[in-house]
């Protein structure tokens, strides 16, 4: 709705976040604005990886999100570790875990700045969004927190214990700010779905199955009717996310909506291989995105 | 209703479970008042659980301290020994009239577990407890208990392995299975209606308490002492006592080690503001706003957080709010047996030692009221390790 006039401030109004942590001036010229770049990513069916960040190292981090770029993805998600993830499987509660007891723990501040390194220094260009729980948002300052995301080039950021009945509270502060704040609607949102669409910006994360994060063997859910029902309200585009791990998975899944999401399956290979998974993101994310439809 | 107290509450959860809470609103607003409703709860109040507790005047402790007279709210009389059956019986009955056949929780020190698996017997319900694997070590005779009463318990591997993981498994596993279950939640925390629903359950400890001392003393009590982990036995013994401005209201909280190291769960004298569990509220939090790693000997005041009403009534003042060691607890929980011949669980111990340093400042013609949350019987052989003698569990 209301969501290209946000667009439209967003770069002026970056340039007002001197409030924030350490924020300087966002430049606004040569910039594409952020939702413009998540909206070029779904220009075909997109590609979403996630991983924690500082899981296990923040240097390896740094290389396996320009890996899963190079491979295909068209949007990575780097999640912040939080201490009580309770909408993650164990895949994603174990990287937290191990991303928080790292010699320095993890930080919002230490993401920030890789991000900042990642654009400045390493040119990525693709969408970046960051993933985590409210309560380290809260604490930084929501503010602070959007006016410094946006200073180094985050374009979205996915809160899943942010309904939203309670967006208000975050909303001024990503859009002063030009950082989309995505909605997620799930298989039991029902009549809560077109309004959550309505509102939505960016793109929206449709959790395909009950439950929390994780491989799913079959997800029973009717994708398309949900999609349908957003599609009558919102053009903003569609990832489904939660339990997708194989190619015939993401082949599925992509046909009914605009993207998917894949976080457990591709942290369970950084689990597996530590600092050495190169090859194995490489390979995985080249055989996924090569399984979506082309349209 | 709003849900918020003060800038506190709210539902911050998963989309996955939001139509499931407005859901729950909407049955306990359907529910709460209907004339059936309140009858069967009632009768199970009284014949079940054995309401009205007690108020018992302890006269030998107050002999001792010289000063205020001492009254016991004794909720550890209750069926299953605490005040958790007050609020289990409520929303289990609500839960049946949502069609729900199933129940999940979480607990620490196990007495909600207990209680939740009690009412599930009861009322015929299938019913599963998430308990930190720390915790299933402390209470093996709870864990026993609950699987004596036919419930499944899964003991939660996950971070600290205490109270805080069982209810992120509990609220995971509401998320996997929503339909026909329901979650029992056992304290005022959580999102919106919980903090409500559950303060309401257990508004019946200061109903019956304020009456029950107006009888006995023809007057008010100068002070309301309850221990406070999430603080449901507290905010149940105060909410009568609220409009009472003269009635000091006191929570005693888990400094555990002490307030001054990080071995404690003293929420509003080591925390700040913060989301988490659905609600906001006052959390123990590192600089970064991860949520801590605390620790007190009771396995159910061993939270980071605290209900949001207790929150909005510390910024208010009505109410305040104390910090009590482990050891200030022990030797509360050592007094009240050797002065009243009451052994009482060491959540409540933390209440009743406050109460010692208080009771002696307050005029003889002022009396206060504790609540005497649980009965110890769980704690025994954990005191007796903390006293550093070695007594076989149960």
């Amino acid at each position: 709705m209301v969501y290209n006039e946000t667009v439209g401030s967003a770069g002026v109004t970056g340039t007002t976040a001197s409030a924030g942590k350490g924020a300087s001036p966002r430049p606004i010229e040569n910039t594409t604005p952020p939702i413009d770049r998540i909206a070029q990513a779904f220009q075909s069916k997109a590609f979403i990886a996630f991983l924690t960040g500082g899981d296990p190292t923040l240097e390896d981090t740094r290389r396996y999100v320009k890996i899963l770029a190079e491979a295909g993805a068209s949007l990575v998600e780097i999640g912040i570790p939080f201490s009580d993830p309770i909408a993650e499987g164990p895949v994603i509660q174990e990287a937290s875990a191990r991303a928080l007891s790292s010699a320095t723990g993890t930080t919002p501040e230490m993401l920030f700045e890789l991000v900042r390194a990642l654009r400045e220094e390493d040119g990525l260009t693709i969408p970046l969004a960051l993933m985590t729980y409210l309560n380290p948002v809260h604490h930084y300052g929501y503010e602070e927190f959007f006016a410094r995301a946006a200073d180094v080039g985050v374009d979205a950021l996915i809160v899943p214990d942010l309904p939203f009945e309670e967006h208000a509270e975050v909303l001024p502060a990503a859009q002063a700010n030009g950082v989309a704040l995505i909605s997620m609607i799930a298989p039991t949102s029902s009549s809560r779905a077109r309004k959550i669409a309505a509102n939505a910006q960016g793109f929206i994360y449709l959790v395909s199955s009950l439950g929390v994060t994780g491989v799913r063997s079959e997800i029973t859910t009717d994708i398309g009717s949900i999609v349908d029902e957003i599609r009558q309200v919102t053009d903003v585009p569609v990832a489904v996310g939660f339990g997708i791990s194989t190619p015939a998975q993401a082949a599925t899944m992509a046909a009914q909506a605009d993207g998917v999401i894949v976080g457990s399956a591709i942290v369970r290979l950084i689990a597996e291989n530590g600092s050495h998974a190169d090859d194995a993101l490489r390979t995985y994310v080249s055989e996924m995105v090569s399984a979506l439809p082309q349209e | 209703m709003s849900g918020r107290f003060g800038i506190h509450g709210g539902q911050y959860i998963p989309e996955t479970l939001m139509n499931e809470i407005h859901a729950l609103e909407a049955a306990y607003l359907r529910w709460k008042d209907d004339p059936d409703f309140v009858r069967e709860l009632g009768d199970l109040l009284r014949d079940y659980a054995g309401r009205p507790s007690l108020l018992y005047f302890a006269a030998n402790m107050t002999a001792d301290l010289g000063g205020a007279k001492i009254y016991l709210k004794r909720e550890d009389l209750n069926h299953t020994g605490s005040h958790k059956i007050n609020n289990v019986l409520g929303q289990c009955l609500l839960a049946q009239r949502m069609g729900k056949t199933r129940v999940i929780a979480e607990t620490g020190a196990g007495q909600h577990g207990v209680a939740t698996a009690t009412a599930a017997a009861l009322l015929g319900m299938e019913c599963e407890i998430f308990m930190g694997k720390e915790d299933t070590e402390r209470q093996v005779l709870n864990v026993y208990r609950m699987e004596l009463l036919g419930a499944t318990v899964h003991p939660v591997l996950s971070g600290t392995q205490t109270l805080k993981d069982a209810v992120n498994e509990t609220m995971r596993e509401w998320t996997r299975r929503v339909d026909d279950t329901h979650y029992v939640l056992g304290s005022v925390m959580g999102p919106h209606p919980f903090p409500t629903m559950v303060r309401d359950f257990q508004a019946v400890i200061g109903r019956e308490a304020r009456q029950q001392i107006l009888e006995r003393e023809g007057k008010l009590p100068a002070a309301v002492l309850a221990c406070v982990g999430g603080g449901s036995n507290a905010i149940g013994t105060f909410h009568a006592f609220i409009p009472d401005e003269s009635v000091a209201l006191i929570g005693c909280e888990a400094a555990g080690v002490g307030v001054e190291t990080p071995r404690t769960a003293a929420t509003i004298a080591t925390g700040s503001l913060g989301v988490f569990h659905g609600m906001k509220s006052y959390f123990c939090q590192d600089d970064a706003g991860q949520i801590a790693p605390v620790y007190s000997i009771s396995a159910g005041l061993d939270y980071p957080g605290i209900g949001p009403e207790h929150a909005w009534l510390h910024d208010t003042g009505r109410a305040r709010y104390v910090p009590v060691t482990d050891e200030e607890a022990v030797d509360a929980f050592e007094y009240l047996a050797r002065t009243e011949g009451i052994i009482c669980a060491i959540e409540s111990a933390h209440a009743l030692a406050y109460a010692r340093q208080l009771a002696p400042t307050i005029s003889p013609g002022e009396s206060m009221v504790i609540c005497l949350s649980g009965r110890g019987d769980k704690d025994v052989a954990a005191i007796a390790r903390y006293r550093g003698k070695d007594v076989a569990e149960g």
